[in-house]
Protein backbone atom coordinates (compact mmCIF):
# COMPACT_ATOMS: atom_id res chain seq x y z
CA UNK A 1 0.00 0.00 0.00
CA UNK A 2 2.58 2.28 1.29
CA UNK A 3 4.96 1.39 -2.32
CA UNK A 4 2.52 2.12 -4.43
CA UNK A 5 1.64 5.49 -2.77
CA UNK A 6 5.18 6.92 -2.43
CA UNK A 7 5.54 5.66 -6.29
CA UNK A 8 2.78 7.45 -7.22
CA UNK A 9 4.00 10.35 -5.68
CA UNK A 10 7.31 9.70 -6.89
CA UNK A 11 5.68 10.01 -10.59
CA UNK A 12 3.95 13.10 -9.47
CA UNK A 13 7.14 14.33 -8.57
CA UNK A 14 8.23 13.18 -11.39
CA UNK A 15 5.71 15.18 -13.72
CA UNK A 16 6.08 18.54 -11.72
CA UNK A 17 9.48 18.36 -11.67
CA UNK A 18 9.65 17.88 -15.58
CA UNK A 19 7.24 20.59 -16.13
CA UNK A 20 9.35 23.18 -13.85
CA UNK A 21 12.51 22.30 -15.31
CA UNK A 22 10.59 23.07 -18.91
CA UNK A 23 9.59 26.52 -17.63
CA UNK A 24 12.72 26.88 -15.91
CA UNK A 25 14.91 25.77 -19.22
CA UNK A 26 12.92 28.80 -21.31
CA UNK A 27 13.67 31.58 -18.79
CA UNK A 28 17.23 30.84 -19.13
CA UNK A 29 17.40 30.64 -22.80
CA UNK A 30 15.32 34.15 -22.48
CA UNK A 31 17.97 35.46 -20.40
CA UNK A 32 20.90 34.40 -22.42
CA UNK A 33 19.48 36.46 -25.47
CA UNK A 34 19.06 39.35 -23.46
CA UNK A 35 22.49 38.84 -22.70
CA UNK A 36 23.67 38.36 -25.81
CA UNK A 37 22.07 41.87 -27.01
CA UNK A 38 22.93 44.48 -24.33
CA UNK A 39 26.05 44.48 -22.02
CA UNK A 40 26.86 46.79 -19.85
CA UNK A 41 30.06 48.55 -18.32
CA UNK A 42 29.58 51.06 -14.99
CA UNK A 43 32.07 53.76 -14.50
CA UNK A 44 33.00 54.20 -10.54
CA UNK A 45 35.90 55.31 -8.64
CA UNK A 46 37.71 56.26 -11.95
CA UNK A 47 37.47 52.99 -13.23
CA UNK A 48 35.82 50.63 -15.55
CA UNK A 49 33.89 48.18 -14.60
CA UNK A 50 34.53 44.97 -16.16
CA UNK A 51 37.70 46.52 -17.21
CA UNK A 52 37.92 43.80 -20.34
CA UNK A 53 34.62 42.66 -21.83
CA UNK A 54 33.94 40.53 -23.89
CA UNK A 55 30.78 39.82 -26.11
CA UNK A 56 29.27 38.52 -29.54
CA UNK A 57 29.03 40.65 -32.88
CA UNK A 58 25.81 42.56 -32.50
CA UNK A 59 25.99 43.72 -28.98
CA UNK A 60 25.13 46.90 -28.04
CA UNK A 61 27.50 48.12 -25.39
CA UNK A 62 26.27 50.87 -22.05
CA UNK A 63 28.54 52.74 -20.22
CA UNK A 64 26.90 54.22 -17.24
CA UNK A 65 28.93 56.74 -14.83
CA UNK A 66 28.23 56.40 -11.68
CA UNK A 67 31.00 58.58 -10.36
CA UNK A 68 30.21 61.99 -9.16
CA UNK A 69 33.17 63.45 -11.81
CA UNK A 70 32.64 63.51 -15.75
CA UNK A 71 34.17 60.92 -18.08
CA UNK A 72 34.39 60.29 -21.29
CA UNK A 73 34.94 56.63 -23.48
CA UNK A 74 36.61 56.94 -26.10
CA UNK A 75 37.93 54.17 -28.32
CA UNK A 76 41.96 53.90 -28.95
CA UNK A 77 42.29 52.05 -32.01
CA UNK A 78 43.45 53.10 -35.63
CA UNK A 79 39.71 53.93 -36.66
CA UNK A 80 38.60 55.72 -33.38
CA UNK A 81 35.58 53.32 -33.49
CA UNK A 82 33.74 55.37 -30.93
CA UNK A 83 33.89 58.89 -28.48
CA UNK A 84 31.45 59.40 -26.30
CA UNK A 85 30.48 63.13 -25.32
CA UNK A 86 31.01 64.12 -21.44
CA UNK A 87 29.11 61.97 -19.31
CA UNK A 88 28.10 63.53 -16.29
CA UNK A 89 26.71 61.51 -13.19
CA UNK A 90 24.46 58.80 -14.23
CA UNK A 91 24.93 59.54 -18.03
CA UNK A 92 25.28 56.73 -19.99
CA UNK A 93 27.14 56.11 -23.30
CA UNK A 94 26.26 53.32 -25.72
CA UNK A 95 27.72 51.70 -28.98
CA UNK A 96 26.82 48.66 -31.27
CA UNK A 97 29.86 46.43 -32.31
CA UNK A 98 28.93 45.05 -35.61
CA UNK A 99 32.39 44.16 -36.66
CA UNK A 100 34.71 41.20 -34.61
CA UNK A 101 37.72 42.65 -33.18
CA UNK A 102 39.19 44.09 -30.08
CA UNK A 103 38.38 48.11 -28.88
CA UNK A 104 40.51 49.23 -26.12
CA UNK A 105 39.56 52.22 -24.71
CA UNK A 106 40.37 55.03 -22.63
CA UNK A 107 38.52 58.30 -20.18
CA UNK A 108 40.19 61.36 -22.17
CA UNK A 109 39.78 63.22 -19.17
CA UNK A 110 41.62 60.80 -16.91
CA UNK A 111 43.68 58.83 -19.04
CA UNK A 112 44.80 56.52 -16.57
CA UNK A 113 41.65 54.99 -17.04
CA UNK A 114 41.61 52.40 -19.71
CA UNK A 115 39.54 49.27 -20.97
CA UNK A 116 38.89 46.96 -23.35
CA UNK A 117 35.90 45.54 -25.66
CA UNK A 118 36.65 42.09 -27.15
CA UNK A 119 34.08 41.12 -30.05
CA UNK A 120 34.00 37.72 -31.02
CA UNK B 1 43.47 80.21 16.26
CA UNK B 2 45.06 83.08 17.44
CA UNK B 3 47.94 84.63 15.78
CA UNK B 4 49.71 84.68 18.88
CA UNK B 5 49.70 80.51 19.16
CA UNK B 6 50.89 80.23 15.33
CA UNK B 7 54.80 82.42 16.42
CA UNK B 8 54.98 80.41 19.48
CA UNK B 9 54.87 77.21 17.50
CA UNK B 10 57.52 78.17 14.79
CA UNK B 11 61.10 77.68 15.25
CA UNK B 12 63.49 80.03 14.11
CA UNK B 13 62.32 83.55 13.41
CA UNK B 14 64.37 85.42 10.99
CA UNK B 15 66.82 82.43 11.00
CA UNK B 16 69.44 82.16 8.69
CA UNK B 17 71.11 78.55 7.46
CA UNK B 18 69.65 75.52 6.59
CA UNK B 19 66.73 74.70 9.34
CA UNK B 20 65.54 71.22 8.72
CA UNK B 21 62.57 70.69 11.32
CA UNK B 22 61.64 74.27 10.98
CA UNK B 23 61.08 73.47 7.67
CA UNK B 24 59.21 70.45 8.41
CA UNK B 25 57.02 72.83 10.61
CA UNK B 26 56.26 75.41 7.96
CA UNK B 27 55.40 72.69 6.30
CA UNK B 28 53.00 71.20 8.83
CA UNK B 29 51.29 74.81 8.94
CA UNK B 30 51.06 75.70 5.22
CA UNK B 31 47.35 76.73 5.23
CA UNK B 32 47.10 78.04 7.87
CA UNK B 33 49.24 80.56 7.27
CA UNK B 34 53.30 80.15 7.63
CA UNK B 35 55.60 82.04 5.94
CA UNK B 36 58.49 79.77 4.75
CA UNK B 37 61.35 81.74 1.98
CA UNK B 38 63.55 79.46 0.44
CA UNK B 39 66.66 81.82 -0.28
CA UNK B 40 69.04 79.81 -2.14
CA UNK B 41 68.73 76.98 -0.49
CA UNK B 42 68.68 78.90 2.61
CA UNK B 43 65.17 78.94 4.79
CA UNK B 44 63.80 81.37 6.32
CA UNK B 45 60.62 81.67 8.40
CA UNK B 46 58.18 84.01 9.77
CA UNK B 47 54.95 84.16 10.90
CA UNK B 48 52.46 85.75 9.18
CA UNK B 49 52.44 89.09 11.36
CA UNK B 50 56.08 89.86 10.95
CA UNK B 51 55.32 89.56 6.99
CA UNK B 52 53.41 92.74 6.86
CA UNK B 53 56.76 94.40 8.65
CA UNK B 54 58.83 93.14 6.01
CA UNK B 55 56.28 94.10 2.70
CA UNK B 56 56.50 97.97 4.21
CA UNK B 57 60.45 97.83 4.71
CA UNK B 58 60.71 96.22 1.07
CA UNK B 59 58.02 98.12 -0.93
CA UNK B 60 60.68 98.67 -3.84
CA UNK B 61 60.41 96.07 -6.49
CA UNK B 62 57.94 94.37 -4.28
CA UNK B 63 56.17 91.89 -6.52
CA UNK B 64 52.57 89.81 -4.97
CA UNK B 65 50.46 87.90 -6.57
CA UNK B 66 47.82 85.26 -6.08
CA UNK B 67 47.58 81.67 -7.59
CA UNK B 68 43.46 80.08 -7.01
CA UNK B 69 42.97 76.86 -8.68
CA UNK B 70 39.88 73.66 -9.80
CA UNK B 71 37.01 76.76 -9.26
CA UNK B 72 34.83 73.32 -11.24
CA UNK B 73 31.90 75.86 -12.27
CA UNK B 74 29.17 73.84 -12.36
CA UNK B 75 30.32 71.03 -9.64
CA UNK B 76 27.18 70.68 -7.62
CA UNK B 77 27.24 67.54 -5.83
CA UNK B 78 27.59 66.45 -2.38
CA UNK B 79 31.42 67.45 -2.12
CA UNK B 80 30.23 71.20 -2.65
CA UNK B 81 27.04 72.51 -3.56
CA UNK B 82 27.78 75.43 -3.89
CA UNK B 83 31.28 76.53 -5.76
CA UNK B 84 29.90 79.77 -6.85
CA UNK B 85 29.63 80.47 -2.97
CA UNK B 86 33.43 79.11 -2.34
CA UNK B 87 34.87 80.83 -5.11
CA UNK B 88 33.08 84.31 -3.74
CA UNK B 89 34.67 83.19 0.17
CA UNK B 90 38.09 83.07 -1.51
CA UNK B 91 37.46 86.17 -3.19
CA UNK B 92 36.82 87.98 -0.15
CA UNK B 93 39.88 86.24 0.88
CA UNK B 94 42.32 88.19 -1.62
CA UNK B 95 40.40 91.24 -1.05
CA UNK B 96 41.70 90.79 2.56
CA UNK B 97 45.22 90.21 2.33
CA UNK B 98 47.18 93.10 4.03
CA UNK B 99 49.20 93.28 0.86
CA UNK B 100 47.22 93.63 -2.25
CA UNK B 101 48.11 90.98 -4.73
CA UNK B 102 49.16 92.86 -8.43
CA UNK B 103 47.62 89.73 -10.31
CA UNK B 104 45.86 86.50 -10.11
CA UNK B 105 47.19 83.34 -11.83
CA UNK B 106 44.37 80.84 -12.45
CA UNK B 107 45.92 77.57 -12.75
CA UNK B 108 42.89 75.68 -14.70
CA UNK B 109 39.82 73.45 -13.83
CA UNK B 110 37.87 77.01 -14.19
CA UNK B 111 34.87 74.99 -15.21
CA UNK B 112 33.65 71.64 -14.30
CA UNK B 113 32.20 70.56 -17.62
CA UNK B 114 33.52 73.56 -20.19
CA UNK B 115 29.81 75.21 -20.72
CA UNK B 116 29.77 78.90 -21.91
CA UNK B 117 27.81 79.64 -18.68
CA UNK B 118 30.32 78.08 -16.08
CA UNK B 119 33.45 80.58 -17.51
CA UNK B 120 30.83 83.61 -17.63
CA UNK B 121 30.36 83.09 -13.48
CA UNK B 122 33.71 82.49 -12.55
CA UNK B 123 34.19 85.68 -14.62
CA UNK B 124 31.76 87.44 -13.28
CA UNK B 125 33.00 86.44 -9.64
CA UNK B 126 36.51 87.27 -10.24
CA UNK B 127 35.11 91.02 -11.20
CA UNK B 128 34.94 91.42 -7.47
CA UNK B 129 38.65 91.23 -6.66
CA UNK B 130 41.04 93.38 -6.40
CA UNK B 131 43.44 92.40 -8.62
CA UNK B 132 41.89 92.97 -12.24
CA UNK B 133 44.71 91.00 -14.34
CA UNK B 134 44.14 87.56 -14.46
CA UNK B 135 46.36 85.21 -16.31
CA UNK B 136 45.14 81.41 -17.08
CA UNK B 137 46.12 77.79 -18.16
CA UNK B 138 43.60 75.22 -18.83
CA UNK B 139 42.70 72.23 -16.95
CA UNK B 140 41.19 68.71 -18.22
CA UNK B 141 37.97 70.02 -17.23
CA UNK B 142 38.18 73.35 -19.45
CA UNK B 143 39.13 71.94 -22.95
CA UNK B 144 36.12 68.90 -23.34
CA UNK B 145 34.06 68.78 -26.19
CA UNK B 146 35.89 71.33 -28.67
CA UNK B 147 39.57 70.78 -28.22
CA UNK B 148 40.09 73.78 -26.34
CA UNK B 149 38.71 76.46 -29.08
CA UNK B 150 36.45 77.77 -26.37
CA UNK B 151 39.29 78.45 -23.58
CA UNK B 152 41.62 79.96 -26.02
CA UNK B 153 39.22 82.23 -27.62
CA UNK B 154 38.01 83.32 -24.21
CA UNK B 155 41.58 83.26 -22.36
CA UNK B 156 44.45 82.82 -24.82
CA UNK B 157 44.76 86.22 -26.64
CA UNK B 158 48.67 86.39 -27.77
CA UNK B 159 49.12 82.62 -26.71
CA UNK B 160 50.95 79.68 -29.01
CA UNK B 161 49.60 76.61 -29.46
CA UNK B 162 47.15 75.21 -27.03
CA UNK B 163 47.36 78.22 -24.94
CA UNK B 164 51.23 78.35 -23.97
CA UNK B 165 52.50 82.17 -22.84
CA UNK B 166 55.22 84.20 -20.91
CA UNK B 167 55.45 87.27 -19.81
CA UNK B 168 57.16 89.84 -17.29
CA UNK B 169 56.74 91.67 -14.21
CA UNK B 170 59.53 93.21 -12.16
CA UNK B 171 61.85 91.48 -13.30
CA UNK B 172 60.14 87.82 -12.76
CA UNK B 173 59.45 85.75 -15.90
CA UNK B 174 56.29 84.03 -15.58
CA UNK B 175 55.57 80.26 -18.10
CA UNK B 176 52.08 79.57 -18.59
CA UNK B 177 51.78 75.68 -19.82
CA UNK B 178 49.44 73.35 -21.20
CA UNK B 179 50.12 69.99 -20.02
CA UNK B 180 45.81 68.55 -20.59
CA UNK B 181 45.74 68.36 -24.38
CA UNK B 182 46.49 65.21 -26.44
CA UNK B 183 46.37 62.96 -23.44
CA UNK B 184 47.58 59.20 -24.45
CA UNK B 185 45.76 56.10 -23.07
CA UNK B 186 47.23 55.14 -19.19
CA UNK B 187 49.58 58.53 -19.33
CA UNK B 188 49.85 61.34 -17.36
CA UNK B 189 49.63 65.06 -18.32
CA UNK B 190 51.92 65.57 -21.36
CA UNK B 191 53.37 69.59 -22.77
CA UNK B 192 54.25 67.89 -25.95
CA UNK B 193 57.08 68.51 -28.62
CA UNK B 194 55.80 72.17 -29.76
CA UNK B 195 55.65 73.10 -26.15
CA UNK B 196 59.19 71.80 -25.17
CA UNK B 197 60.87 73.74 -28.13
CA UNK B 198 58.97 76.83 -27.44
CA UNK B 199 59.89 76.64 -24.00
CA UNK B 200 63.92 76.11 -24.81
CA UNK B 201 63.86 78.92 -27.18
CA UNK B 202 61.53 81.11 -24.35
CA UNK B 203 64.45 80.91 -21.79
CA UNK B 204 67.07 80.29 -23.93
CA UNK B 205 68.76 83.91 -23.56
CA UNK B 206 67.52 85.22 -20.07
CA UNK B 207 69.92 85.24 -17.66
CA UNK B 208 70.80 83.18 -14.51
CA UNK B 209 69.51 84.87 -11.98
CA UNK B 210 66.28 86.03 -13.20
CA UNK B 211 63.53 84.31 -11.12
CA UNK B 212 61.28 82.16 -13.25
CA UNK B 213 57.59 81.29 -12.30
CA UNK B 214 56.10 78.45 -14.02
CA UNK B 215 52.52 77.44 -13.97
CA UNK B 216 50.39 74.89 -15.32
CA UNK B 217 47.72 73.11 -14.43
CA UNK B 218 48.98 69.14 -13.61
CA UNK B 219 51.80 69.07 -11.42
CA UNK B 220 55.16 69.18 -13.28
CA UNK B 221 56.80 66.29 -10.50
CA UNK B 222 55.77 62.60 -9.94
CA UNK B 223 53.11 63.35 -6.83
CA UNK B 224 51.34 60.03 -7.66
CA UNK B 225 51.29 58.51 -11.13
CA UNK B 226 48.84 56.04 -10.27
CA UNK B 227 46.24 58.87 -10.12
CA UNK B 228 47.61 60.83 -13.22
CA UNK B 229 49.56 63.15 -10.90
CA UNK B 230 52.51 64.06 -12.48
CA UNK B 231 53.36 64.65 -16.42
CA UNK B 232 54.96 62.38 -18.76
CA UNK B 233 57.39 64.82 -19.94
CA UNK B 234 57.73 67.63 -17.52
CA UNK B 235 61.83 66.24 -16.76
CA UNK B 236 62.72 68.02 -20.36
CA UNK B 237 60.75 71.35 -19.39
CA UNK B 238 62.62 71.21 -16.39
CA UNK B 239 66.16 70.69 -18.01
CA UNK B 240 65.97 73.84 -20.01
CA UNK B 241 65.31 75.88 -16.46
CA UNK B 242 68.09 74.04 -14.66
CA UNK B 243 70.29 76.90 -15.00
CA UNK B 244 68.22 79.35 -12.74
CA UNK B 245 69.09 80.13 -9.50
CA UNK B 246 64.84 80.14 -8.50
CA UNK B 247 62.34 78.46 -10.03
CA UNK B 248 59.30 78.43 -8.64
CA UNK B 249 56.45 75.98 -10.37
CA UNK B 250 53.15 76.53 -9.20
CA UNK B 251 50.27 73.75 -9.95
CA UNK B 252 47.02 72.65 -9.09
CA UNK B 253 44.42 69.62 -10.81
CA UNK B 254 45.29 67.82 -7.11
CA UNK B 255 42.86 70.19 -5.02
CA UNK B 256 45.53 69.97 -2.10
CA UNK B 257 48.34 71.82 -1.10
CA UNK B 258 51.81 70.16 -1.46
CA UNK B 259 55.06 71.39 -1.97
CA UNK B 260 58.35 69.63 -2.81
CA UNK B 261 62.04 71.39 -2.95
CA UNK B 262 64.78 70.11 -5.35
CA UNK B 263 67.91 72.18 -5.41
CA UNK B 264 66.49 75.73 -6.79
CA UNK B 265 63.09 74.31 -7.71
CA UNK B 266 60.32 74.70 -5.47
CA UNK B 267 57.36 73.07 -6.83
CA UNK B 268 53.68 73.91 -5.44
CA UNK B 269 50.31 72.49 -5.44
CA UNK B 270 47.57 74.79 -4.45
CA UNK B 271 44.36 73.62 -2.70
CA UNK B 272 41.06 74.44 -4.81
CA UNK B 273 38.34 76.64 -4.18
CA UNK B 274 35.53 73.81 -5.20
CA UNK B 275 36.68 70.19 -3.55
CA UNK B 276 39.29 68.50 -1.34
CA UNK B 277 40.49 65.37 -3.00
CA UNK B 278 42.14 62.76 -1.03
CA UNK B 279 45.66 62.20 -0.18
CA UNK B 280 47.65 60.19 -2.66
CA UNK B 281 46.45 56.77 -1.84
CA UNK B 282 44.46 57.30 0.81
CA UNK B 283 41.22 56.58 -1.13
CA UNK B 284 40.06 54.32 -3.59
CA UNK B 285 39.99 57.13 -6.20
CA UNK B 286 41.10 60.62 -6.55
CA UNK B 287 37.44 61.86 -6.61
CA UNK B 288 35.91 64.69 -4.92
CA UNK B 289 36.15 64.11 -0.59
CA UNK B 290 33.22 64.38 1.73
CA UNK B 291 34.06 66.75 4.59
CA UNK B 292 31.40 67.69 7.13
CA UNK B 293 29.96 70.81 5.95
CA UNK B 294 31.35 72.69 8.84
CA UNK B 295 34.96 72.09 7.86
CA UNK B 296 34.31 72.48 4.12
CA UNK B 297 36.33 75.65 4.13
CA UNK B 298 38.60 75.00 5.91
CA UNK B 299 39.82 72.55 3.34
CA UNK B 300 39.53 74.92 -0.07
CA UNK B 301 42.06 77.83 -0.52
CA UNK B 302 43.94 80.35 -2.34
CA UNK B 303 48.09 80.76 -2.66
CA UNK B 304 49.75 84.33 -1.98
CA UNK B 305 53.32 84.70 -3.66
CA UNK B 306 55.58 87.33 -2.62
CA UNK B 307 58.94 88.70 -4.44
CA UNK B 308 61.54 90.96 -2.75
CA UNK B 309 63.86 92.42 -5.34
CA UNK B 310 67.26 91.75 -4.15
CA UNK B 311 66.02 88.00 -2.70
CA UNK B 312 66.32 85.72 -4.84
CA UNK B 313 63.50 83.06 -4.23
CA UNK B 314 59.39 83.42 -3.89
CA UNK B 315 57.64 83.72 -0.67
CA UNK B 316 54.72 81.01 -1.37
CA UNK B 317 51.89 81.52 1.31
CA UNK B 318 48.59 78.99 1.46
CA UNK B 319 45.61 80.05 3.35
CA UNK B 320 42.53 78.21 3.85
CA UNK B 321 39.15 79.91 3.22
CA UNK B 322 38.28 79.27 7.17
Amino acid sequence: MRRSVSIGGLAVALVLGTLGFGAGQKRYVANAQEKMSTMEVKIDNFSFGPVTLTVPVGTTVTWTNRDDIPHTVVSTDDSKTFKSKVLDTDEKFTFTFSKAGTYPYFCSIHPKMTGKIIVQ
Amino acid sequence: MSEKKKDELLNDHNHDGVDRRGFLKCMAWAGTGAFCVMKGGVLNSYSLSRLSEMNTADMMGELSFVQISDSHMGFNKPANPDVAGTLKAAVDKINALSSAPEFMLHTGDISHLSKPEEFDTVDQILKSATPKDVFYVPGEHDVLNDDGKQFLERYGKGSKGAGWYSFEKKGVHFIGLVNVMNLKAGGLGTLGHDQLEWLEDNVKHLKHSTPIVVFAHIPLWSVYPEWGWGTDDSAQAMAYLKKFGSVTVLNGHIHQTMQKVEGNVTFHTAASTAFPQPQPGKADSPGPMRVPAEQLKSVLGITDVNYMQGKQALAVVDSSLA
